[in-house]
């Protein structure tokens, strides 16, 4: 290695412009170094170009998107005109990259310690001995329990977390001089999130890897990078030093993104007034277990023995992560999974043992808005069909005053004259906009609402909670909002309730649970959720 | 791109055999099954187009009718077996339990056997017909539609949309057909087209093995079965109908391609 080598930036981006087809550009002329053991955030939001950027450093840009200018240097080596071959050698022992989806990413039909060793053998050339002990070693040091059995063992038979864990050890065992992270902990919940990022981090510095991490999230990018580049539909915006970028930006575009960041709402919760609207009694749910071939496994109690009220006009936030029962809370609730035990009274009246003719009532009062926008509407109706069909059960309206009423709250969520329109026609944000109408049209007095922003890029969730907390004003109804998102509840909620393993571990008003939290559990939440800490940052 | 080049090959040849067919139902050249033994077994030419078969019958007309019996056969079939096979599909994937595993047990069995034998065992029962034909086909055909169907309804019941067809307060039956069927649409009309031109050549197979329309109504089929004697000296009676049987198939095959790509909602903006 040169002189020369050993003084330039591990890469050197210039001037690289993507395209996709025709001439209709993806990245506009982009420029930036990543140097040596260096923690770099891209951020954007979808279609910024954050992943295809980071995509063409590893020469993996997907088909029909090609490089038409600009180079791209590694370690003072132009490795743009490289042929494929020189490229794979630079992928792996080079460059490794951890995708988004640890659902997908990992081959389902190979053991994890066959998809470990395809690197090892490619790179390195090691024996098969050799192979299994630095992938058992590897295994332990992300924190794999049981390494030698998980060699032997299908991605299914773990879970999301564990699987980007694995994904990351295979990675890492090439020891790359770069790592591209692509939205590696979008699809994690909060804790595990923060022992995934934490421990790339640490893997990072031991290996000396520079890493590239692309999220939506501001919170990440202020918890663990030291410089960042904002990048809006293709172009950089800005980039410097996190803690400048975040506390003094220059550009109208970060200040926006930072803008829409959840803060606490300055207003204090609102204050109880009068009876529940929904009180939840002793409620469990049991899932009952899976019937094998010889025998039933062993039921688990989703819920257990849960007791909450929420009343008129008020925000309860239901906090907790993967398999904490909150969203089977949710929908037993609404009577979408049966409850084992307990009722759920709705002014008074129990809702799970109340007869046919009441059913209706119930129905109509409570509503739920989904977590996923892409999937909650059906794909050949369009939005103002979505909209007016609720209103097929309310009795004596006609089809004119369905209109109406459909017309109203479309306009209410801002898509006034998208009645039209089919749901691929719209963005996430819109969809999301359309399942809210839905759930508005007939005016419940309670609404769940399951993640409903967690699919969403960060502008469009601060919009989207926005509307929500208008919407509450105006309509007035109760809600139950279930996230595992602490910056969303901060800004959203009322009261907050914390639940674990099925139970709630701890409960109470907003202000008292964020700042004061008594549990452990609810500390170690707090302590993960990837919040921007203001006084750090501010200069 | 490639849904234009489908369509623009197997549009007309569905068109022109369905042209004939239609034709068939007004005029042919000739009687079909008037026969003429002076005339039998001229080559093509001027008068008789297609030329004649042994018993001095224009082959030309009797493609036409053929066509016509072809085709209602054909479509009765894959009406039979797509009414049939989705009610049972949405039905079973839609409300699962008990039922669904065995409807899926019964449904594989049938599934075993290759279609045409089940046909065959079916026509023998119900004897010679243009309708027990339909019968005999429609039900060999019914097991790929439910399975094909149920396995839709079964991915699309895990939809949200779904449960929030239910959160509306919307009944299960109005569900199925306001939200599971319409999204099934795409599948089976694929699955029906290129089951018609399988019903087309099983069909001819059927009255080829003299179990299908009974002589001497004409149909590709025995029109095939018949040429088969006389080979080596009228290869012109084989011809015809083999290639009117191919081009059906190749035809509608590739208008079902095209018929999917434009019946995903998500195609349209492409």
């Amino acid at each position: 290695m040169s002189v020369d080598a050993a003084q330039s930036p591990l890469i050197d981006v210039r001037n690289l412009r993507i395209e996709a087809g025709a001439g209709v550009p993806i990245i506009h002329d982009l420029s930036f170094t990543v140097d040596r053991g260096e923690f770099l955030a891209i951020v954007g939001e979808s279609g910024s170009g954050k992943t295809m950027a980071a995509r063409a450093l590893l020469r993996l840009l997907p088909p029909g998107l090609r490089q038409t200018a600009g180079a791209i240097w590694l370690e003072g080596r132009n490795v743009t005109g490289l042929g494929e071959d020189a490229v794979r050698v630079l992928r792996g022992a080079g460059m490794g990259m951890v995708f988004q989806e640890p659902m997908v990413s990992l081959n389902p039909a190979m053991t994890v310690g066959a998809q470990m060793a395809e690197g090892l053998a490619l790179h390195l050339k090691l024996a098969p001995g050799e192979i299994a002990q630095r992938s058992i070693a590897m295994l332990r040091r992300v924190g794999i329990a049981d390494a030698e059995r998980c060699l032997g063992a299908y991605p299914h038979e773990f879970s999301g977390g564990m699987r980007q864990r694995i994904m990351l050890a295979s990675v890492m065992l090439l020891k790359p001089r770069l790592l591209i992270a692509d939205e590696p902990t979008t699809a994690l919940d909060t804790l595990t999130q923060a022992e995934v990022l934490d421990l790339m981090v640490e893997l990072a510095r031991d290996n000396g890897t520079a890493v590239i991490l692309i999220t939506h999230n501001l919170g990440l990018v202020a918890r663990y990078a030291q410089r960042a580049l904002v990048l809006e539909k293709g172009r950089l915006v800005e980039s410097g030093r996190t803690a400048e970028l975040l506390g003094a930006p220059r550009e109208a575009y970060t200040k926006a993104l930072i803008a829409a960041l959840p803060r606490r709402a300055e207003t204090p919760p609102a204050e109880r007034t009068g009876a529940p609207v929904i009180s939840v009694r002793n409620l469990s749910v049991v899932h009952a277990g899976a019937l094998s071939l010889f025998r039933r496994r062993t039921p688990k109690r989703a819920v257990d023995d849960v007791s909450l009220d929420v009343h008129p006009r008020e925000v309860v936030a239901v906090v907790g992560g993967s398999g904490s029962g909150k969203t089977t809370l949710g929908r037993a609730l609404l009577r979408l999974i049966p409850a084992a035990s307990g009722e759920v009274l709705l002014d008074g009246e129990d809702v799970l043992k109340a007869p046919r003719s009441r059913q209706r009532a119930f129905t109509l009062a409570a509503q739920l808005v989904f977590q996923d926008p892409y999937s909650s509407l059906d794909p050949r109706m369009t939005v103002g069909a979505i909209v007016r069909e609720p209103l097929r059960h309310v009795a004596g309206l006609g089809a004119t005053e369905r209109d109406r009423m459909a017309d109203a709250v479309l306009g209410d969520v801002g898509l006034s004259g998208f009645g039209g329109r089919l749901p691929h026609q719209l963005s996430g944000g819109q969809r999301q906009r359309v399942a809210i109408a839905r759930a508005l049209v007939r005016r419940p007095r309670f609404i769940v609402a399951d993640e409903p922003v967690s699919a969403l890029d960060m502008t469009i969730q601060a919009q989207i909670l926005a509307l929500f907390k208008s919407l509450q004003a105006e309509y007035g109804f109760a809600c139950m909002f279930i996230s595992h998102d602490l910056a969303a509840i901060e800004q959203i909620a009322d009261r907050v309730v914390v639940m674990r393993d099925g139970r709630i571990i701890e409960e109470g008003p907003r202000d008292d649970v964020f700042d004061n939290p008594r549990e452990a559990y609810t500390r170690a939440l707090l302590a993960a959720a990837p919040r921007v800490d203001w006084q750090a940052v501010t200069p | 791109m490639r849904l234009r080049i489908n369509l623009l090959i197997g549009a007309p040849i569905v068109a022109v055999l369905g042209a004939m067919a239609l034709t068939a139902l007004v005029w042919t050249p000739f009687n079909p099954t008037a026969t003429r033994i002076r005339n039998r077994l001229q080559p093509p030419n001027g008068t008789h187009w297609l030329g004649t078969d042994e018993f001095g019958r224009d082959v030309m007309s009797r493609i036409m009718d053929g066509a016509l019996v072809s085709f209602r056969v054909a479509l009765a079939t894959m009406l039979f077996a797509i009414i049939v096979g989705s009610i049972v599909g949405v039905l079973t994937g839609y409300l699962r339990g008990w039922t669904d595993r065995l409807v899926m047990m019964a449904n594989d069995a049938l599934l075993a056997f290759p279609g045409i034998l089940l046909a065959l065992a079916i026509m023998v029962i119900l004897g010679p017909g243009q309708s027990s034909i339909v019968i005999a086909l429609g039900l060999a055909y019914t097991p790929s539609v439910v399975r094909i169907v149920r396995g839709q309804v079964l991915s699309l019941r895990e939809k949200e949309y779904i449960e929030a067809s239910r959160m509306i307060g919307n009944s299960e039956a109005y569900t199925m057909l306001r939200h599971i069927l319409p999204n099934c649409i795409a599948p089976i009309a694929v699955l029906g087209t290129s089951m018609f031109g399988w019903a087309v050549l099983s069909e001819s197979a059927l009255s080829f093995l003299g179990l299908g329309v009974p002589p001497p109504a004409a149909t590709w089929g025995n029109m095939l079965a018949s040429a088969r004697s006389y080979m080596e000296t009228a290869v012109w009676l084989s011809i015809a109908p083999g290639l009117c049987i191919a081009l059906t198939l190749l035809g509608v095959n590739l208008l079902g391609d095209a018929l999917r790509d434009a019946l995903d909602p998500r195609m349209a903006m492409r």
